[in-house]
């Protein structure tokens, strides 16, 4: 019980104190898993759409797959990109292994099937007559996509959030492509495991604090502009 | 006018990102030292590394794994320099043709930790070969590190000399964890453990393990830097590897390591060797 006092005094003195070292490393999981989330929305988002709006040979297959890939687990992630950066891997010459970029690419490939899977899910409820509308109305097929993707913005919020609460908490893929660099790839979980094993538990804990606090402020945000209109 | 806030408020997030996200790619004049994980928890590395980068320009991307881990890395060339402590593994990973050079660092020592009751009773014992017969004997929980880092490969010599086969015993257990994490497990468990001592000492004041063997001169653990050869591999950064070997034995970083902890813990963590002939070590 102590060491929980202990550990949430540190990281209040560790907040209000600006560390430089902890606001380095809060602020590059910030960057890495927000620039992550951000790919995986594009990435998620125009598949998702193509997959829900066509109707093609092997659909459900393709779906099948993004579903399970929603539940990728993140070490099995983490050991296939590492031996594909690796220097001698087919992607070597991209010397990437050991940089944030590393982690991004890892964390991209962990919450693209999750934004890609409910950003399906979405579109595909909307009902099919609202298409046709549209098209009747004169769009052309770009524009109707652009007011499905509004149209469904809700729920797309939610995942944005599913996939950024999936990537920043994760830790078994940054350690591994990122290889806990100070002050360059390590990232408030993998900070976290190391100062656990170092037996620093109140910096740990200090640590955990921070990432639930930063996790929360990100969601709360999302959800100010997710609740603000009514659903219709 | 609330669409238009939803847009403004999601642009504000999205440039954020953006802004946050743009200065992330930078190659050149890194240096992959893969190493052991004590070196790392201990903190050593956090003192040397800016000296290191302060001195030579490089950027040195430290990649804290076990020894095992560490050569594994250097002989796929996926590491340049390596500062690892196994030495029968070692001189295998030389004689393969891996490395340019191993040069002697520094040493401290392993020891045999336990819960104060200590139910095996070897508290004090001067052969860590008899106390590890003991624990065999008297089914006391061991856990292992269990991960083919130096001080698991150390561990596994002490069991062979002693006679032992201890896998798939009931009381022998591996975590497959680092060091700092296996004394935690062997602390909650109340098992004996072997440890470096350097990590030991770092971790002591959470633990309640008291150190119970130590002295014996088969627990010396010594640390040794290899370049790793660039014969094989195209892409090793040969010249960064070999300024930091050359640093790990330098005077000045000798001196560093030798009252390195000194402040902290009473006693230094490592004892500089650089240069010693490793039979006054009792290799």
């Amino acid at each position: 019980m102590e060491l929980i006092l202990e550990g949430i005094k540190k990281a209040f003195w560790l907040l209000f104190t600006f560390d430089p070292e902890v606001m380095g490393i809060t602020l590059l999981s910030l960057k890495i898993s927000g620039t992550a989330t951000l790919v995986s929305l594009f990435l998620g988002v125009s598949v998702g759409t193509v997959v829900a709006l066509n109707r093609f040979p092997g659909r459900r297959f393709v779906i099948s797959l993004i579903n399970t890939g929603m539940g990728l687990p993140p070490v099995v992630v983490g050991l296939f990109v590492t031996i594909f950066l690796w220097r001698n891997g087919p992607l070597g010459f991209l010397q990437v292994l050991y940089t944030p970029t590393a982690i991004i690419i890892a964390q991209a490939v962990i919450a693209t099937p999750i934004i890609m899977g409910v950003s399906l899910a979405a579109i595909q409820k909307l009902p099919e007559n609202m298409r046709l509308q549209i098209l009747a109305l004169g769009a052309t097929r770009f524009q109707m996509i652009v007011i499905l993707i509004k149209e469904a913005r809700l729920p797309l919020l939610a995942a944005v959030m599913a996939g950024f609460g999936s990537v920043i908490s994760e830790v078994g893929a940054s350690i591994m492509v990122g290889g806990n660099i100070k002050g360059y790839t390590r990232v408030l979980t993998t900070a976290t495991v190391m100062e656990t094993s170092r037996g620093n538990f109140d910096v740990a804990i200090a640590l955990g604090i921070l990432l639930l606090l930063f996790s929360f402020i990100i969601n709360a945000i999302l959800t100010g502009v997710q609740q603000r209109e009514r659903p219709r | 006018m609330s669409k238009i806030n939803i847009h403004v408020a999601l642009s504000v997030v999205a440039v954020f990102f953006l802004l946050c996200g743009s200065p992330l790619f930078a190659a050149q004049k890194n240096i992959i030292l893969a190493t052991t994980t004590s070196t790392q928890d201990s903190g050593l590395l956090d003192v040397l590394t800016p000296i290191f980068e302060k001195q030579t320009g490089f950027f040195l991307k430290t990649i804290a794994v076990g020894s095992g881990q560490a050569m594994a890395m250097g002989a796929k060339g996926e590491a340049d320099v390596l500062l690892v402590h196994s030495p029968a593994a070692e001189k295998k990973f030389m004689e393969e043709g891996n490395g340019v050079s191993r040069r002697l660092v520094m040493h401290n020592d392993f020891v045999i930790v336990g819960p104060a009751a200590d139910p095996a009773g070897i508290k004090g014992m001067k052969s860590a070969k008899e106390a590890c017969a003991k624990i065999a004997s008297t089914g006391s929980l061991f856990m292992s590190r269990g991960d083919n880092s130096g001080t698991h490969a150390k561990e596994q010599t002490l069991w062979k000399a002693s006679g032992i086969s201890p896998e798939g015993q009931k009381w022998y257990q591996q975590t497959g964890l680092g060091m700092g994490q296996t004394l935690n497990v062997a602390a909650e468990k109340k098992g004996y453990t072997l440890a470096d001592r350097g990590t030991y000492l770092a971790l002591k004041k959470n633990l309640g393990l008291p150190i119970l063997v130590e002295g014996d001169s088969r627990l010396l653990n010594i640390y040794h830097v290899i370049e790793v050869s660039p014969k094989k591999f195209d892409r090793i950064n040969a010249q960064g590897g070999r300024a930091f070997a050359d640093f790990m034995v330098s005077d000045k970083v000798q001196k560093i390591i030798g009252t390195f902890g000194v402040d902290k813990f009473g006693s230094p963590l490592f004892f500089p060797d650089a240069g010693k002939d490793p039979k006054d070590l009792g290799l």
